[in-house]
């Protein structure tokens, strides 16, 4: 495979990348170092900027209005746009604009106009529930949250921990178990309105993440009907799983991105600074931590890049998702690590964007299924299925 | 595991003795009226000169004597701020009238139990 970007994509890259030294780290230099969002004003400024770039709403498919990237580009322009102090969970504090919920573009046509128009129009915000206090790794069998039958609609009872965004969202997909016999088989997947009764966004969870949080859900006899099912009653694990395996690639190049801009910086000042009579880049010592940072980086832009070759020809790419997630959170960490060490004290300081990378980059290990996972998927590949 | 959701610690007099014995640390505050009632909740981010020493000293000086405070350490300010907000919002229907004239954009809802 052949990842040297064509013309095309080499000038949407540097598009993105004036982009991000224009407009983005100018203005992010004025924050709060774990800011995660504009002002309302530069947010919609700036807005305009990517439309008139022809990005905005860059991973709304074309059908819907996108502007028709494939996953190979996009992946190329994810880690063009992770290059800033908030980037590795805010590129470009949102200003290409969200798709919502993978999912949702699988609703019947009902649902479409309740909840995709009005995200696409940007009138809807979504939450994804999948995780559970009893685990997040194993939703299959972890998920305790249940949807019993009840007047024409289902109950809701259990909890979710470690939500983005339900604070704020209008509406979630929330997965249930509906049938507590069948394992995978047995859970469904609704869509919830956030001012059900029952639905309740209990507290907030502070994790590394100052910038963020994430929230704990209730749902207590929450009733929803029939009309809220997304795709089939106990086919919920499916629509999980793609999301999950999908989310990986871009999950990969926001590391990709923010590993390369440490880097930089890291390099920059190597040659800069001196210790003892001799420039730091002088020393073995620090050549050899940049030289690991460079493998590191191409290593996991090989790997993320194979992953959405293949995810473009419609070729399982299940394992090489994996792979990617795998070799960017953790390379990723290492690069951050490596750079925070050759900046020494000033490398630890909030003045710096790398300790809030290296902050963010250890949730990465553990977020979009945690490296352990990502191994057992690859296992099962090299091993044989008969190990599930 | 308990997890404190309310900054519920005694209310100190904001006087300049005071706001001088507080730490440089990151963290958050509420400021109350002479009768408890808060007046705003506020962050003592990365860019405060002298963390919550120099907010509150910043404080007392804007709003004068009279008033009381009250601080938490804590270097998940942002999401400690956003939360304690959103708490109060559940609590009292509104913000405090200080935060209500510039509202964060985008504050959530809670219901905590």
């Amino acid at each position: 495979m052949d990842f040297e970007p064509s013309s095309e994509q080499q000038m949407l890259i540097d598009q993105v990348r004036r982009y991000v030294r224009e407009e983005i780290i100018p203005l992010e230099a004025k924050l709060d170092p774990d800011a995660s969002e504009l002002s309302p004003e530069d947010h919609k400024r700036l807005v305009e900027k990517t439309k008139a770039m022809g990005l905005f709403g860059i991973d709304i498919p074309k059908e819907f209005g996108g502007p028709d990237i494939d996953i190979v580009t996009r992946t190329l322009l994810a880690i063009e746009m992770a290059q800033h102090r908030a980037g590795l969970y805010v590129p470009c504090y949102g200003t290409f604009g969200g798709a919502g919920l993978a999912q949702i573009f699988e609703a019947n046509d009902d649902q479409k106009e309740r909840y995709l128009y009005p995200t696409l129009r940007g009138e809807k915000k979504a939450f994804f529930g999948l995780t559970e206090p009893s685990g997040g790794s194993d939703p299959a069998r972890a998920i305790q949250t249940k949807a019993e039958r009840k007047d024409n609609g289902w109950v809701l009872n259990g909890a979710k921990i470690f939500i983005s965004n339900a604070d704020r969202a209008q509406y979630g997909i929330v997965f249930a178990r509906t049938d507590a016999s069948k394992g995978r088989a047995g859970i469904t997947c609704f869509i919830i309105d956030s001012d059900t009764p029952g639905f309740h966004v209990r507290r907030v969870v502070h994790t590394l993440r100052s910038s963020h949080y994430a929230t704990e859900l209730e749902f207590k006899d929450c009733w929803v009907s029939d009309h809220q099912v997304l795709g089939e009653v106990n086919k919920g694990f499916a629509v999980a799983n793609d999301r999950l395996t999908r989310q990986r690639i871009p999950y990969a190049a926001g590391c990709i991105g923010v590993a390369i801009a440490a880097n930089e910086m890291a390099i920059e000042w190597a040659k800069m600074r001196s210790t003892f009579g001799e420039k730091l880049a002088n020393r073995q010592a620090v050549q050899w931590m940049l030289v690991d940072n460079e493998i590191d980086i191409r290593t996991a832009k090989h790997f993320t890049l194979e992953a959405a070759e293949r995810a473009r020809r419609g070729l399982p790419f299940r394992t090489e998702a994996a792979i990617a997630k795998l070799t960017a959170s953790e390379g990723g960490g290492r690069v951050v690590d490596r750079s925070m060490q050759i900046h020494g004290g000033m490398g630890m300081t909030k003045d710096l964007p790398l300790e809030r990378w290296y902050r963010e980059m250890r949730i990465r290990r553990v977020g979009e299924g945690p490296s352990e996972v990502q191994r057992m998927v690859i296992a099962r590949e090299i091993l044989g299925s008969n190990l599930r | 595991m308990s997890i404190r959701l309310r900054l519920d610690k005694p209310w100190r007099p904001l006087t300049a003795e005071e706001a001088a014995r507080l730490p440089g640390q990151l963290g958050v505050y509420q400021i109350a009226d002479a009768g408890g009632v808060v007046l705003y909740i506020g962050q003592a981010g990365a860019r405060s000169t002298f963390g919550l020493r120099s907010e509150l000293q910043r404080e007392l000086g804007e709003r004068g004597a009279g008033c009381q405070f009250r601080v938490e350490v804590n270097m998940q300010y942002r999401s400690r701020w956003f939360e304690l907000l959103m708490v109060h919002q559940a609590d009292h229907g509104s913000l405090p009238p200080d935060n209500a004239k510039n509202p964060p954009p985008n504050l959530g809802r809670l219901s905590p139990a």
